[in-house]
């Protein structure tokens, strides 16, 4: 892609090259879960990294929807289509979306140029670990996260486990996985999760200031840097798409994923 | 109406919490102050999803300088035991 080609305008998300930034904005309602078409849009946009000009600085990933950053897998989607097969098939099926979504968000990790994740609102399940991917993490102050996919019986499918321990640790990721509670943009902060906390509807607004700074810096340079401190963490990617599926096989995730499917509870991402 | 915004070594009392929660869910919200009670059911009251369950959790958090685990949460209705639950993390 040249950055002066078109921009993309899909259902689930759309980019377009501002100032030798690749602008990313989610928007399918209601809070931009994953499902086949959010990873149809983000293969895309995959081949789109692999074949970047050397004009391009920076990835700006954000969301257009009130709501929020992104609530996470399309779980409505993964229920129903779990219901109308038999459970080798509906196995199978998993486990080729998380090898998608994986090879996906792997590029997005590696790629040469500087990512940030501008968040607010709901940053829940896969739509974390889609911030987790990114290089900088940029917080409205009213962003919340969490890794809520125990209640389901299962675990964070995106890469969410490595990615987070490489960051953070394992005493983190204990934390947050183990109580599946949500927390804010300034404990993110603190955890050294977030970079910058910024006021209500600010993020966008801040990620394009930090994108400019980026592209005064040789490309290259920041390009050997990222490689340097940010390995992939490819063999415990490949072990959380394996624990997922054995976990899915189980019945107790059709009851939870049902469970969330007909809840009207205040806070169904609770057990 | 703007709800004064705690300082992190102030120490409400029990009514001073519950006051400032009416408060702020009257702002946030926009339901007229004298219309909130302590002891009815905040959901309902406000009228608030699940969506906006997380941003009043958050706008609290912000608020009283604390950390308002989700599960301690879980079940509560009315005003008054949400203002106990903050009040004892301050």
């Amino acid at each position: 892609m040249s950055v002066s080609s078109p921009a993309h305008d899909g259902s689930a998300l759309s980019w377009q090259v501002r100032e030798g930034v690749i602008e990313v904005a989610l928007h399918r309602e209601p809070c931009n879960e994953i499902g086949s078409l959010a990873l149809e849009e983000l293969e895309k946009f995959a081949g789109v990294l692999e074949g970047l000009p050397g004009d391009a600085h920076a990835i700006i990933i954000y969301s257009d929807l009130k709501a929020g950053f992104c609530a996470g897998a399309d779980l409505r989607e993964l229920y129903q289509r779990s219901q109308a097969m038999d459970k080798s098939a509906a196995l199978k099926g998993v486990r080729d979306f998380l090898e998608r979504i994986h090879r996906v968000l792997n590029l997005i990790d590696a790629a040469p140029l500087t990512t940030i994740a501008a968040v607010h609102g709901v940053t829940f399940g896969g739509g974390f670990e889609l911030a987790l991917a990114c290089d900088l993490i940029i917080a409205d102050k009213m962003a919340r996260f969490c890794f809520p996919e125990l209640r389901l019986g299962l675990i964070p499918g995106f890469g969410g486990i490595p990615r987070l321990k490489r960051d953070l640790g394992n005493a983190v990721v204990r934390d947050l996985l183990l109580t599946g509670r949500s927390f804010n943009a300034t404990k993110a902060q603190q955890m050294g999760l977030v970079s910058q906390v910024v006021g209500e509807g600010e993020a966008l607004r801040a990620a394009r200031a930090t994108a400019a700074q980026l592209g005064k810096f040789d490309r290259e340079t920041a390009a050997a840097a990222k490689r340097f401190i940010k390995p992939i963490p490819h063999e415990e990617l490949r072990r959380e798409i394996d624990i997922f599926c054995e976990l899915f096989s189980r019945p107790a995730v059709e009851a939870g994923l049902k469970k969330f499917v007909e809840s009207t509870e205040a806070q169904p991402y609770l057990p | 109406m703007k709800v004064n915004k705690m300082k992190a070594n102030d120490m409400p009392t029990a009514n001073q919490t519950l006051d400032e929660i009416l408060s702020l869910a009257s702002v946030h919200f926009k339901v007229p102050r004298e219309k909130l009670h302590p002891d009815e059911d905040f959901f309902i009251a406000l009228g608030i999803d699940s969506l906006q369950t997380l941003e009043l959790l958050t706008r609290l958090e912000h608020h009283f300088h604390v950390e308002l685990p989700d599960y301690e949460l879980q079940g509560v209705t009315d005003f008054r035991t949400l203002a106990g639950k903050i009040q004892a993390r301050l």
